[in-house]
């Protein structure tokens, strides 16, 4: 049985083929295994890692450099604030500490804070399962989280993969 | 001052830009048609006469290094940089999302003029909607022969490898980013051999910005000439600044080289929130020294920067009106580099992890009375000197040196902001008791626990 669904598998199977080496493949195989569980498991590394003809052990050695993979189950919902220089002076880190102590206690929401987010002209600002959200007070950015929770707004991927499929694209 | 509307043409005037068929409706691959027709030599020499400079921050002349790959050695690789993290940058995004077509047809007249048959670009993770316009973009483009196995009906061969880093500022760096489309951990590599002669697959590699090569198509439909007279001195055509902070119109704004740092501020920014005094600028990036209000009449030029002692970078503009606390500045850019070293480095790893928690404590008022000369003696492990930009290093990469960059600044002009907070410091009574022999050392429990 493969970690991966059938459709993933394809999928799998396509990523890899783009690149000459196999090995290139990883990231994006980690990305699709992500938006599939929701983190990445000692299992999912190991068979990634036969997919494109290295070690477990040399799988998670470039994985664990990137911070974007979670190794355990994190909320539905990743929201990843930025508090970097401009948003720092636009009030980021009061947005980051309310969302913090709003879903401390939350198991479908989790806070993060994050180093640039490349939307400083539209502070504070913050991303949902890497989606945009922009020009934000504490009580929109609620707003945002609780539209994502209620369903009104459909959330991509934990790893950023598109909403409708579920996955990465590619 | 009027914005320019070079490359900022389509996305700011033509609705749904991001479409294949709007952009068609624009005119979209006329110059990669024209250079198809043309020797791929002749077009190289177009870029060069052009006098385009790359935009990913370093400014080096485009056409000199694609002159660099050595010849008959193939495959080769183009590597497209949209890795986009140097803070206060949002010019890729924007390029990448609103006008992909832009941004593929310049990938593929370099790819013609290079003799590249495959192209990936590297989008930083976290730019997933970025990723899918770019991904559908590609997919348009393979459906309509304008990619593929017969580039435009001609004999020309290319495909795009859409690939999404997973987070990590130095992927940016040129041989890191290498090194993670590789599937590897992205730390950069000991130059020489430069990517030219061994990047990707240990092939000959071409790496360039977004925004480099989504000049190139205007270069080829109007020539080298016409950009090349455009701009300021050796600073040629325009670019995409991103500017934010406190100004009263944040945005990315295509300006033209030659203007003033002020113009920026005033012309395209509408000036600084509510008539507010400027207390210093960061005109490159994280990475660039600082300049104050007396600096701003200097002209925006790759040159006129260097002499100032700071870079133009990635085209990152950060204006700090007077309610900004310099140290506090100082710090997070510190954090934001101790976060994103690679660690390959010693005094990187350690140094921007020292650098941020002594700035941290002073900036707190735990500071110790020889801090400042710590950071000094720490900064100068990575950067002997520390005051000389641009800087020295005793690294593989500037990243370490970049941290230094605010202490710099903290030196050179706001050196009282420090030695006043280490007066007024609080160590040795204000210090939280966590245990029995709470002695100085519990500043740093408190910082950990901040940091
Ligand atoms: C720490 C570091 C981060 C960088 N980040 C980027 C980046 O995000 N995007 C980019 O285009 N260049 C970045 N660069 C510069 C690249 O190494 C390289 O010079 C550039 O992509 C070359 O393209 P160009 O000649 O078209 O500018 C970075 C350099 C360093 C040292
Ligand atoms: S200077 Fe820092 S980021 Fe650059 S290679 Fe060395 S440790 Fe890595
Ligand atoms: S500083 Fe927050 S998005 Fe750039």
């Amino acid at each position: 049985m493969s970690v991966f669904t059938p459709r993933n598998v394809e999928r799998a199977q396509a990523l890899i083929a783009q690149y000459p080496e196999p090995k290139s493949a990883l990231l994006p195989l980690f990305h699709l295994i992500q938006d599939q569980d929701g983190w990445v498991s000692d299992e999912s590394i190991a068979e990634i890692a036969a997919l494109v003809g290295c070690t477990a052990a040399e799988a998670q050695g470039t994985m664990s450099f990137y911070t974007m993979y979670k190794r355990q189950p994190v909320g539905r919902f990743l929201v990843s604030v930025c508090t970097c220089p401009v948003s720092m002076v636009h009030g980021a880190y009061e947005i980051l500490h309310g969302l913090e102590a709003r879903y401390a206690e939350d198991p479908d929401v989790t806070v993060e804070e994050v180093e640039c987010n490349a939307a400083c002209d539209k502070v504070p600002n913050m991303q949902v399962n890497y989606e945009y959200h922009e020009n934000l007070t504490l009580a929109s950015a609620i707003q945002i989280v609780e539209e994502y929770k209620s369903g009104a707004r459909v959330a991509r991927g934990i790893s950023g993969g598109r909403a409708e499929s579920g996955a990465s694209n590619a | 001052m009027p914005e320019h509307r070079i490359i900022t043409r389509r996305l700011r005037d033509v609705p749904q830009s991001w479409t294949l068929d709007a952009a068609l409706s624009d005119g979209a691959y006329q110059a990669a048609r024209k250079a198809l027709a043309m020797e791929p030599s002749a077009v190289q020499e177009e870029v060069k006469t052009a006098g385009l400079r790359g935009r990913g921050g370093a400014g080096f002349p485009t056409g000199v290094k694609w002159g660099f790959l050595p010849e008959g050695s193939f495959p080769r690789y183009l590597v497209v940089n949209c890795d986009e993290g140097e803070p206060c940058t949002f010019k890729d995004r924007e390029l990448t999302a609103q006008d992909p077509h832009q941004l593929i047809e310049g990938i593929i007249i370099a790819s013609w003029a290079l003799g590249v048959h495959k192209a990936f670009v590297y989008l930083r993770g976290e730019f997933a909607e970025p990723f899918d316009r770019l991904f559908d973009a590609v997919q348009d483009c393979k459906a309509r022969g304008i990619l593929g196995d017969r580039v435009l009906d001609t004999d020309f061969s290319l495909d795009i490898v859409c690939h999404r880093g997973a987070g990590a500022y130095i992927c940016g760096e040129e041989t890191a980013l290498i090194e993670s489309l590789e599937g590897e951990r992205g730390m950069p590599r000991i130059k020489p051999p430069f990517p030219a002669i061994a990047g990707l697959y240990a092939k000959p590699t071409v790496v360039n910005n977004v925004e480099t090569l989504s000049t190139v198509p205007h270069i080829v439909s109007r020539g080298g000439e016409w950009y090349s007279g455009l701009g300021y001195e050796r600073s040629t055509g325009t670019r995409v600044v991103s500017l934010a902070g406190h100004v009263n119109r944040p945005g990315n704004y295509e300006i033209e080289f030659g203007c003033t740092f002020r113009d920026i501020i005033e012309e395209y920014g509408g000036g600084v929130r509510d008539g507010r005094a400027i207390k210093f600028v960061i005109p490159g990036g994280a990475s660039s020294q600082w300049l104050v209000d007396a600096d701003l009449d200097a002209i925006y030029d790759f040159e006129v920067a260097a002499g100032l002692g700071v870079m133009l970078g990635s085209g990152s503009f950060m204006v700090f009106d007077e309610t900004t606390d310099p140290v506090q500045m100082a710090w997070r850019l510190a954090k934001f580099f101790s976060h994103e070293s690679c660690g390959k480095c010693t005094p990187c790893r350690e140094g921007t992890g020292w650098i941020n928690k002594i700035l941290y404590r002073i900036l707190n008022g735990y500071g110790r009375p020889n801090d400042w000369d710590l950071l000094l003696q720490v900064g100068g492990q990575i950067s002997p000197g520390v005051t000389k930009a641009p800087f020295a290093g005793t690294t593989i990469c500037p990243l370490g040196p970049s941290c230094v960059a605010p202490v710099a600044s903290l030196l050179k002009y706001f050196e009282d902001d420090v030695t006043s907070r280490l007066r007024d410091s609080s160590v040795g009574d204000l210090i939280p008791v966590v245990n029995a022999d709470a002695t100085v050392h519990d500043a740093d429990a408190e910082v950990e626990s901040h940091v």
